[in-house]
Formats: structure tokens, C-alpha cells, sequence
């Protein structure tokens, strides 16, 4: 019998085999690869060359990848605050019983989440052209606008212009949804007595959404705060694609829709310097790790206080 | 929004007072749900409309253009090829997550192997890395192994995908019995006979849900593609789309068409999955 279980749960090896060859030689090899790049001067032809930390050094001077970093958290933020505050306050509207049509809400507000983001991205350059844009003309023929808004053309003061603020409209238009679902899912699972309990001990709705659904919602707050955080310091197809221009990815006007990840594309693919896009790829990661550790401690510290 | 409708399960008391509110919050609903579909339904209107039709203002209802639309549109890029092509990297990189993902699942799940729980940290510490750090090396590496401008680069990794093995062991913790599996074992079936014809018959749902996830991803992926391909002809259906600005210039109608031939799959296909796709969603969040 005992012979029996060990040959049985060696099987397991054989079973992971495929996926573990694979993540080894197609996505940690490269990983690796990468870090190794970014200690090299290359340029995907020549040799490579060590150059130590210089690729580093040269990142955190860089005025671009500076105003990267915060042209991708400005972009995040003004969109992950709304989808934060939607995101709740459907899925509480929606997890009510008394509410018609729930399913069909729900499934029209998440929609946008599932189409192809760089096409969501060329439909809204479309959408929002300067002169025969649809936007412009139904805001003119509505009277709310005298003149044809430029929606991706005034940078603004520090980037906080229109093209900034459309990139993350749409963005929250993508998923507010998303976000609603899985807070509706969260709601779902508390156990209804609670309410019911509160409810006798005289509490209204509000109260016990205060009370009793946002703290028992926090660790799903905490699971979308940081796969937005995550997705959202990785934004790229739709700033790749919408901004100024013929020319994608340039992220004009005066760089202010240039993300980290379109940097770190454009210096790899266009200007094949792949070693500082390295560098680049590795600055993102840490800028990721950092803020995601930050974000646990922070909700593990507050979890300490109340006890 | 509104102090009444909060979660009590039975008619609130105040319910009655506060009929004004509840209209209020219908129509948020409804102009909210606007705001999501309207986008998708000026392109498809404007798809069948001239580009004059479209620069004289607003309409509700469908043009006149879309046969003109149509042959512009065909005629400086061929979006069908890249629509082929998009099915070619979607469908055997689902395929390769969901069989793939289900036989690495199957075997965290219910195998006591030494490393077992290591492996699959190490499984879920991956889902937390961003997929673009590796894209200078993988790059390199498509290089030399002659995969630069093939989808077979872009198929290939999916045998590795960490969040497919994540949810689908979470699915096999809940829904495999392992009273089931001892009897197959009694009944003398080999661990990949059992695996194939006992334990993914009773799985397939789990795996038809994430694999639905996994194929709107890989139709989705943007920034491989982007980065691996580098000839007309093996462009996926994004890349296209992405050029139709540059390539149609002052023709909006054909650029409305060719966004729309991208969108409307999607949209008719969650029209049918709708339930399926937002559960498995909400599946993946709460069972973190």
C-alpha cells in the first residue's frame, strides 16, 4: 500500500513537466535574460557590453522615464479613484433584491472590460476627433460647447490637460465594471444575518454599509487595489495608441500620454537600445513590488490597530 | 446613493417615502448603461455610413456607405487575414492554458509529492510579475530560436499560464472527490487514462469557464504581438486595428468598419457567455 501511494504521487512530476519546461524556458529564462541585459550596452546587432550599473544610474536621471513614472501614476490615479467609488456603490445598488433588471446592468457595465483594448483605443481617437468627431458634434449640436473641444491636444498644466484626463475616462469606462463584479461577488458572501442582526439593533442602509460592508469588504478592496495598481503602472495599449498623430506611441502632446511601459517599448522595439529598456523593464517591476509591499503592510498595520 | 436601498433582503420600512429617489437612481442606472453601449453603437452606425455621411453630424440610424466602406477598407489592408490570424494564436494558446493548466491543477491538487507546496508558491508568486519584464529577453530568445515574426512565439507560453493553474486547482480542491479517483485506481485505469477520461470530464466546467477568460486575453494581447511580429501577413487583428488611422486617413467610415469587425465578435459572444464570463471573474477575486 505504501509502495502503491509513493509510485501514485510521483505521477505529480510527470504531470507539472510541460508547464514547468515551459515557464522555465519561456518566461524565467527570459526574466533572467533581461536582468542580465540590463547590466549590458546592446543594441540587438553589435556585441553586448558589461557596463555594471550604468543603465541604472542613468534611469533615475532620466528626465523621461521620470516623467513616465508620473505620467503612468497620474493616468492610474484619475481613473482608479472613480472606478473605486462606482465600483462600490453599484455593487451595493446591484446586490439589491428589490432592484429590476440587475443581470442586464451588471452584464452592459462590464461589457466595455472584454473588448480589445487598442481597439476601444482607436475608437475614442475616432470618437473624439477634433472636427468631425462624433463627441464634438453631438456636445456642439447640444449647445453645452461654442467651439470643438481638442481632446488629445492641449497637454494642460504638469499634463493634467484633456488627453491625460480622456486616457483615463476611458480607462475607467473599461473597468468600473470589473471592479463592480468583484465587489458584488465580496458582498454576496457576507452572511446575511449580520444584517438582519443590525437591522433589529435598528440601523438603516447606510448605516450598515458603513459598518458591516466595507470592513468585511477590505481584503477584496485590497485584491483590486492591487491588480489595478499592477495593471495600471503597466497601462500601454490604449496611450500607445490614441495619442496625436499618424505615429503611434510617440505619446504626444509633449510626451504627457507617455507611459513607463510605452517607454520601455519605444527605447527596446524603435530605438533598439535593449539594455537600458531592460534597466527599464526592472525599474517598473520595482516600482511594483514596492508600492504592492507598501499597500500590505499599510492594511496589515490598521488590522494590528483595531485589535 | 441612497439611504433605503442598502442589503436588508425585505421591503424597508422608509421604502415607500423615497419613491423619488428610486426613480432618480433608475435613471442613473439607465444613463450610466448608455454611457457604456453608446461608443459600440455609433461604430457600428458609422460603419455603415460615407465618411460624408459622417462628417455632416450625429445619426441613429444606419447610412448607405458600408459597401463603399467595405471595399476601401479591403483595399489598403486585409483585416480578414488578420482576424485568421488572431483565431491561430487564440484558439491552441486557450487550448494549450486550459489542457495545460488542468493536468499541472490536477496534479497540486491531489499529489503528495515531495515540493509540492514550493512549486506552487512559486506558481502564484509569478501571477504577481508583470508580463512586459520579460519581453526584452523573450524577444532575444524568440531570436534564437528562429520564432521572431511567427505565432508560434506568441502560442507557445500559454502551456505556462499561472493564473489558469490557479483557479483550476482551487476548482479541482472543490469539485474532485478523492474516494472517485481511489476507485478508478481500483479499477486498474493508468494516472493519464484516469486523468483524461475521469478527472476533465468532471472538470470541464471549471475549465470552460477560465478558458473563456483566457481566450478574450489572448484575442486581446496587444503588446507581444506588437513587439515578435514583424511582417503584414502575421499581424493579429489589434496590430491592424491599432494602424487604421495611419492607413485610412481621411476615410473614417472604413475606419469605424474595420474597428467594428474587430468589436462586434466580442460583443455577440458575451451576449451568449455573459453569465459564464462574469462569474468565472468574480470566482477568480473571491477565492484569493
Amino acid at each position: 500500500m505504501e509502495r502503491f501511494r509513493l509510485r501514485k504521487d510521483n505521477y505529480g512530476y510527470i504531470f507539472i513537466i510541460p508547464f514547468f519546461l515551459v515557464f522555465l524556458g519561456l518566461q524565467l529564462y527570459p526574466i533572467l535574460y533581461t536582468l542580465y541585459l540590463s547590466f549590458q550596452q546592446y543594441d540587438g546587432i553589435s556585441n553586448a557590453q558589461f557596463i555594471g550599473l550604468d543603465n541604472y544610474a542613468r534611469l533615475i536621471k532620466d528626465p523621461v522615464f521620470l516623467k513616465a513614472i508620473y505620467n503612468t501614476w497620474r493616468i492610474w490615479l484619475c481613473n482608479f479613484i472613480p472606478q473605486l467609488i462606482f465600483g462600490l456603490g453599484l455593487a451595493a445598488i446591484l446586490t439589491q433584491s428589490r432592484i429590476k433588471g440587475r443581470s442586464f446592468f451588471r452584464a452592459i457595465y462590464f461589457l466595455p472590460n472584454l473588448v480589445t483594448a487598442a481597439s476601444i483605443g482607436i475608437l475614442f481617437s475616432i470618437l473624439l476627433g477634433r472636427q468631425y468627431g462624433t463627441i464634438n458634434q453631438m456636445l456642439l449640436g447640444i449647445g453645452l460647447i461654442k467651439e470643438p473641444i481638442y481632446f488629445l491636444g492641449s497637454p494642460g498644466w504638469h499634463g493634467w490637460g484633456w488627453p491625460s484626463i480622456t486616457v483615463s475616462a476611458i480607462l475607467w469606462w473599461m473597468w468600473f465594471g470589473h471592479s463592480m463584479i468583484i465587489f458584488m461577488a465580496g458582498i454576496r458572501a457576507i452572511p446575511n444575518n449580520l444584517y438582519e442582526a443590525a437591522r433589529v439593533d435598528g440601523a438603516n442602509g447606510w448605516q450598515s454599509f458603513w459598518k458591516i460592508t466595507l470592513p468585511l469588504l477590505k481584503p477584496i478592496m485590497i485584491y483590486v487595489l492591487v491588480t489595478s495598481l499592477i495593471g495600471g503602472m503597466q497601462n500601454f495599449d490604449v496611450p500607445y495608441v490614441i495619442g496625436e498623430g499618424m505615429t503611434l506611441g510617440t505619446g504626444e502632446p509633449q510626451k504627457v500620454l507617455l507611459t513607463m511601459v510605452m517607454y520601455l517599448y519605444n527605447t527596446a522595439f524603435k530605438y533598439s537600445n535593449r539594455g537600458y529598456a531592460a534597466a527599464i523593464a526592472y525599474g517598473l517591476f520595482f516600482i511594483i513590488i514596492v508600492f504592492s509591499v507598501i499597500i500590505f503592510i499599510f492594511m496589515q498595520r490598521r488590522e494590528k490597530q483595531k485589535v | 446613493m441612497n439611504n433605503n436601498l442598502k442589503k436588508t433582503g425585505k421591503t424597508n420600512r422608509f421604502f415607500k417615502n423615497f419613491r423619488m429617489s428610486v426613480i432618480l437612481l433608475y435613471i442613473f442606472l439607465i444613463l450610466l448603461a448608455i454611457i457604456c453601449y453608446i461608443p459600440f453603437y455609433i461604430m457600428i452606425i458609422n460603419g455603415t455610413r460615407s465618411t460624408t455621411q459622417i462628417n455632416l453630424g450625429l445619426s441613429l440610424l444606419p447610412g448607405t456607405g458600408m459597401v463603399e466602406n467595405y471595399v476601401k477598407m479591403q483595399d489598403s489592408m486585409n483585416i480578414w487575414r488578420g482576424f485568421l490570424n488572431s483565431i491561430l494564436v487564440a484558439l491552441p494558446s486557450t487550448l494549450f492554458a486550459g489542457y495545460f493548466g488542468a493536468l499541472t491543477a490536477y496534479a497540486f491538487s491531489k499529489f503528495n509529492f515531495k515540493g509540492n507546496r514550493i512549486l506552487f508558491w512559486l506558481v502564484l508568486a509569478t501571477m504577481m510579475v508583470p508580463t512586459q519584464l520579460g519581453l526584452v529577453g523573450y524577444y532575444q530568445l524568440a531570436g534564437k530560436l528562429h520564432l521572431i515574426d511567427t505565432l508560434w512565439a506568441l502560442i507557445l507560453p500559454s502551456i505556462a499560464n499561472a493564473g489558469t493553474v490557479f483557479f483550476l486547482k482551487m476548482y479541482i480542491d472543490a469539485n474532485l472527490s478523492d474516494s472517485l479517483l481511489e476507485a478508478s485506481r481500483i479499477d486498474g485505469g493508468n494516472e493519464f487514462y484516469i486523468f483524461n477520461k475521469v478527472v476533465f470530464p468532471i472538470i470541464t466546467p471549471g475549465v470552460a469557464m477560465i478558458s473563456i477568460l483566457n481566450f478574450v486575453f489572448y484575442w486581446n494581447n496587444y503588446i507581444t504581438p506588437l513587439a515578435l511580429l514583424n511582417s503584414k501577413d502575421n499581424y493579429t487583428l489589434p496590430i491592424l486595428i491599432a494602424l487604421v488611422k495611419g492607413t485610412y486617413k481621411q476615410n473614417i467610415g472604413s475606419q469605424y468598419l474595420a474597428v467594428g469587425i474587430s468589436v462586434i465578435p466580442i460583443i455577440i459572444s458575451f451576449m451568449f457567455f455573459s453569465r459564464y464570463i462574469i462569474s468565472g471573474v468574480a470566482a477568480g477575486a473571491i477565492k484569493e
